[in-house]
């Protein structure tokens, strides 16, 4: 509630105070929020950038990262009392890696299968092909999750594991609480954006990516292989949504095989505010979104309306901005 | 070196060529005529392996590539300075000449091949941080050229690289040709302005909707009846 007191007495100090810390705590809890889209909207917005597809199936991909963390930590023997120095060195990044390993596996062959042979194909075809892939995949992880052995069943959510000091820890910053699987997402987001800038301008692959979203034939006359540099681009965006998808988990508690529907939905739509194609804009994107979610939600009404001022904010830009908020490289070609 | 034999390609059920067959020989300048739509960049760009040929073969250096991929075909030692010269405009002169030489691994050979570009054309060397869309379209030609000659190819195919430039600039354009020619790359060199065109090359082939009519050495197309009617305005 905003502070209309102006009274001198000590309870409207107080109050003024609460406020100040409540609305950084909306701040903190949007950007963490907001980091979680972020890390997503980046495979929506390297693929568009590349092949002009809205892979509507990424948001499975987020999921599956998430399985695939989830299945690393039961392979592992299912620890939970790691001390903090094991569970960050060790079991965190082994758990990461477990999940990157299942994203990018299957976005490279839902690429080699579903995507590539409608390559020249309408757009609409291709779209249609990602909507497909998508139930495939929710369902295969419904049904089949279960199958592997020493894996619980998935037909409802399944608890994730609680990882010491990173899903249970929090610091108090004056009177914002700051949970530990906040700041790990938006750690997280902070190094993955530095790696993607180091991929995109420093390799050689991250500059034939951008030679490719700006003109594919000439790309392809100086020499660049397409067909790598769009698998390139498949297993960047989902690499990064397998970290959104530990990250979920650790915020969250829990896993789902739906989860990736309303994530990738509003993953898209930060790479959309952002303007589709830019990579930073997703990243902008990701965190406006979250905080616009964050700050509305806490203002503007109950937090069972937060949805709907995401939707609201991308309407806002689609007829006000429809390049996004940083413009899209993808468009700007001659 | 560069042979292509019956070569048919179509965009859909257009038939854009129709069954060409022509040879270009090692060191030798050899010139596509034609006008707009007679089938000179199809050609082209189903040589560098951006079309594929729905009949007919296309050999270079004795094997086939014809269906390989385009990366492949860069590789082997064909590059292409393509139509309207395609730079990417808002990135510098030296990452576009560097993504000309992506095909390369020799970093040292990259470097002094830039250089040898940047020799070529001063102009480039001055501002080579600043982006490629900002730089006249003779200019922009070079860099074009430039961007070519860094996969270091044995091959160099120009796509109209007089179009839209002054007299001065296409009379500059053509002797750089001339240079890199004498320099021992073989070039295929597709143009419009045929006098330009056929007042370098060894040989010449006219092609009309899909089709080689006739050709012959570059001096006596240019002084052929039907070339000077047809594409030199004499009458």
């Amino acid at each position: 509630m905003p502070a209309l007191a102006v009274g001198t007495d000590g309870s409207a100090r107080v109050k003024k105070a609460l406020d100040v810390e409540l609305f950084f705590q909306q701040l903190i809890n949007g950007l963490s929020l907001g980091a979680l889209y972020a890390l997503i909207a980046v495979g929506y917005t390297v693929v568009y950038g590349i092949v002009q597809l809205i892979n509507f199936a990424h948001g499975e991909i987020f999921m599956i990262g998430a399985f695939g963390s989830f299945a690393t930590w039961v392979i592992v023997g299912k620890p939970t009392d790691w001390g903090l120095g094991m569970t960050l060195g060790v079991l965190l990044p082994v758990m990461l890696l477990g999940g990157i390993a299942a994203s990018v596996t299957v976005a490279v062959m839902m690429e080699r299968f579903a995507y590539r042979p409608l390559r020249g194909a309408p757009r609409l075809a291709p779209l249609i092909s990602a909507i497909g892939v998508s139930v495939f995949l929710q369902e295969a992880v419904r049904l089949f999750f279960g199958w592997i052995p020493g894996m619980p069943d998935a037909k409802s959510a399944i608890p994730y594991p609680t990882l010491t000091g990173v899903s249970d820890g929090s610091i108090q910053i004056g009177g914002v609480t700051v949970q530990a699987s906040a700041i790990f997402t938006l750690v997280a987001l902070a190094v993955c954006t530095v790696f993607l800038w180091y991929f995109v301008n420093r390799t050689k692959t991250g500059r034939a990516m951008i030679a490719t979203s700006q003109d594919p034939d000439t790309a392809r006359l100086m020499g660049i292989n397409v067909d790598r540099v769009i698998v390139a681009a498949f297993a960047v965006g989902a690499a990064l949504a397998a970290v959104a998808g530990v990250a979920h988990g650790l915020r969250y508690g829990n896993i789902d095989f739906r989860m990736g529907f309303l994530a990738g939905l509003k993953a898209f739509t930060a790479a959309v505010l952002g303007g589709i194609g830019n990579i930073y804009g997703a990243v902008v994107g990701g965190l406006v979104l979250g905080v616009t979610e964050a700050l509305a939600s806490n203002y503007l009404g109950t937090t069972a309306w937060k949805d709907v001022w995401a939707f609201i904010l991308l309407i806002l830009v689609l007829v006000f901005r429809p390049q996004g908020l940083l413009g899209s490289k993808a468009v700007d070609r001659a | 070196m560069l042979e292509v034999k019956n070569l048919e390609v179509a965009y859909g059920r257009v038939n854009a060529v129709k069954g060409i067959s022509f040879t270009v020989d090692k060191g030798q300048i050899v010139s596509l005529l034609g006008a707009n739509g007679a089938g000179k960049s199809t050609t082209l760009r189903t040589i560098s392996g951006l079309l594929k040929p729905i009949a007919g073969e296309i050999w270079f250096e004795g094997e086939r590539i014809d269906g390989i991929g385009a990366h492949k075909i860069v590789e082997r030692g064909i590059a292409q300075s393509p139509e309207g010269r395609r730079l990417f405009r808002n990135m510098s002169v030296e990452d576009n000449l560097k993504l000309g030489a992506f095909s390369r691994k020799d970093l040292s050979g990259v470097k002094s091949d830039m250089e040898r570009v940047y020799d070529l054309f001063p102009v480039l060397s001055e501002r080579r941080t600043e982006a490629a869309g900002l730089f006249s379209g003779g200019e922009q030609q070079m860099l074009a050229i430039g961007r070519a000659m860094m996969s270091r190819p044995k091959l160099l195919m120009l796509d109209e690289p007089s179009m839209g430039l002054s007299p001065i600039m296409t009379q500059t354009i053509m002797d750089t040709i001339r240079g890199l020619q004498s320099e021992g790359v073989t070039i295929l060199l597709v143009e419009q302005n045929a006098q330009a065109a056929l007042s370098l090359a060894h040989k010449g082939y006219v092609l009309e909707v899909g089709q080689i009519m006739f050709s012959d050495t570059g001096a006596a197309l240019l002084g052929d009846d039907r070339v000077r009617r047809a594409y030199l305005g004499a009458d």
